[in-house]
């Protein structure tokens, strides 16, 4: 059986500056898999490849269906949501059209049971639906994220650095569910992330990136002993 | 009757026939503002769209169309008229830097006024109201009916779009459209609709106001150049990403414009339109976002 996700050759730039050189990468069903690399490297523009908010060039099959000429509100409706760098609030709607927004393809029943199940997940969101969500502190609005990419009821899920801004306790909490979610519900996540310490812990398999191309790639467990990758990216 | 009745009489007539233009203002600037949220850009032809209107609406009484049948077929008209403007002027320039797209709704206002003028003509004409130019007294107090109704309608169409952009999904999605595109898209807005849509219900907003304030100053191609400035600094006033500072701002500068022609001898009407001007300057230089508009305008 093919993989759930596969990117082939994938190119990528804005006007002049070329941002993926040739990306391949794959994301099997249920599967959780890493995307690692300095800053500037195009982990998030290979997920906008993936989303449609860039322009590509290559092959990128998801479900057997090609994503090359889709915009992003094509590729959201064939199961794939997308939260991307800096989260995708909408600060000045509520927490609870925030999540509306999530269910927008979805049918109106769908909504109010995917809404009760994000409240179980995140049961202080309960008692702030009406607030803006701009007014949230950067964790909450990372858990606000992941529950709207929930309510789109995805088959992929493709994370642009959670960690960014948050304090350790909250990054390791929103991991926590993250791998949750893909061990329990078999949902299948792409991540980006600068740190690789959370990152392969949670993710059984993983890509660096350099400058628009994939140099290494491997179980999380090989990524590990990789000296270099160690030196570059994990620090010790 | 107490003393001073007949003055206090006076001044309620002037605040209540101040609301009815206001509502008129309102519901103009209202639609300017629905477009500045959504693109960052002053339609300039907002109010020639209005009064194209306008003529669509007095063609179909003059061709037997009862009042309120007319009425809301014009409405129709506009928001199709609107959906269409968008899709085929304003779309193959939605990238473009704010000027060009500034000066594009200029060329659309100067276009749709040559085709008024070159299909209706430059006469003024009568436009018939839907309300009664009779009064109703409440207490020595004579309102007049037809301002009581242009109030009436103006309110019913801020509360109706108010409903719509609240409580629907479509009216979510083109908030959502409008606060941020690019996250929009990823949930599945389809942002470019949203915007030919905003386009729409701003156009049924100046169709409003163009039918509201053709029977107080009689239909001519240049029947809302003024109407629209009014409409440009009630929007300013209210905060230019304001929608209910648009409506609070046209009521105000109607019944404000309303009080000082009355009561200031030296203005009177003819002066209402530098009062305006004026507030829009001291509004931008005092307190450039408005009553109610937001310092921080995010765009991620
Ligand atoms: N909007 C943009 N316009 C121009 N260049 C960009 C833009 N976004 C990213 N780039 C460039 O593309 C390259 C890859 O960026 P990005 O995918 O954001 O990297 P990462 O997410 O790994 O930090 C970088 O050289 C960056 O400068
Ligand atoms: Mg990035």
């Amino acid at each position: 059986m093919p993989p759930l996700l596969q990117l082939e050759d994938v190119h990528a730039r804005y006007g002049p500056t070329t941002a993926l050189r040739g990306i391949s990468l794959t994301v099997g069903e249920g599967e959780s898999v890493a995307v690692l690399g300095a800053n500037g490297a195009g982990k998030t523009t290979t997920l906008r490849a993936i989303s449609g908010t860039v322009k590509r060039s290559g092959r990128i099959e998801f479900a057997g269906q090609s994503l090359g000429r889709r915009g992003p509100e094509s590729v959201s409706r064939l199961g794939i949501a997308h939260v991307p760098e800096g989260r995708g609030t909408f600060g000045e709607l509520t927490v609870r059209e925030n999540l509306r927004l999530g269910a927008y393809t979805q049918r109106g029943a769908a909504f109010k049971a995917d809404y009760v199940r994000v409240l179980n997940l995140f049961p202080w969101m309960a008692d702030r639906e009406g607030q803006q969500a701009g007014t949230l502190s950067g964790g909450e609005q990372q858990m606000l994220a992941l529950g709207r990419a929930l309510m789109q009821r995805p088959r992929l899920l493709l994370l642009d650095e959670p960690s960014l801004g948050l304090a350790p306790s909250i990054v390791g909490e929103i991991f926590r569910r993250v791998k949750v979610l893909n061990a329990e519900e078999g949902l299948s996540v792409l991540i980006v992330e600068q740190n690789a310490v959370v990152a392969l812990d949670t993710a059984a398999r993983a890509y660096v990136l350099e400058v628009g191309r994939v140099v290494v790639t491997g179980s999380s467990e090989e990524l590990r002993r990789n000296e270099s990758v160690r030196r570059s990216y994990l620090g010790y | 009757m107490e003393p001073g009745g007949p003055l206090m009489a006076n001044f309620l007539q002037q605040v209540v026939s101040g609301l009815a233009t206001g509502g008129i203002y309102g519901s103009l600037a209202l639609a300017l503002v629905l477009i500045y949220r959504a693109t960052r850009v002053i339609n300039f032809a907002q109010g020639e769209m209005g009064m194209f209107a306008t003529f669509i609406a007095l063609w179909l009484i003059e061709s037997g169309w009862p009042y309120w049948g007319a009425f809301f077929a014009t409405l129709a008209i506009a928001f199709v008229g609107g959906v269409v403007v968008e899709r085929v002027v304003i779309r193959p320039v939605e990238r473009a830097p704010a000027v060009t797209v500034v000066i594009i709704t200029i060329g659309l206002l100067i276009g749709l006024n040559g085709a008024a003028f070159w299909i209706w003509g430059g006469e003024t004409r009568a436009f018939p109201s839907a309300f009664s130019t009779r009064a109703i007294h409440v207490g020595g107090v004579a309102f007049s009916i037809q301002d009581l109704g242009v109030i009436g309608v103006s309110l019913a169409a801020v509360g109706l779009l108010y409903v719509f952009f609240r409580f629907t999904k479509l009216g979510l999605g083109l908030r959502a459209a409008a606060l941020n595109p690019e996250a929009s898209r990823l949930v599945g807005v389809r942002v470019g609709w949203m915007l030919a849509l905003g386009w729409g219900f701003a156009s049924v907003l100046g169709a409003l106001s163009g039918m509201m304030v053709a029977p107080l100053v009689f239909l001519d191609p240049n029947m809302m150049r003024a109407v629209l400035l009014y409409a440009l600094a009630a929007a300013i006033l209210g905060g230019l990403d304001s929608p209910i500072g648009a409506v609070v701002g046209g009521l105000v500068l109607g019944v404000g414009l309303n009080l000082i022609s009355t009561y200031v001898d030296f203005i009177g009407d003819q002066l209402k339109l530098p009062v305006a001007f004026a507030v829009i300057l001291a509004v931008l230089l005092v307190k450039p976002t408005g009553l109610f508009g937001r310092t921080t305008v995010r765009r991620v």
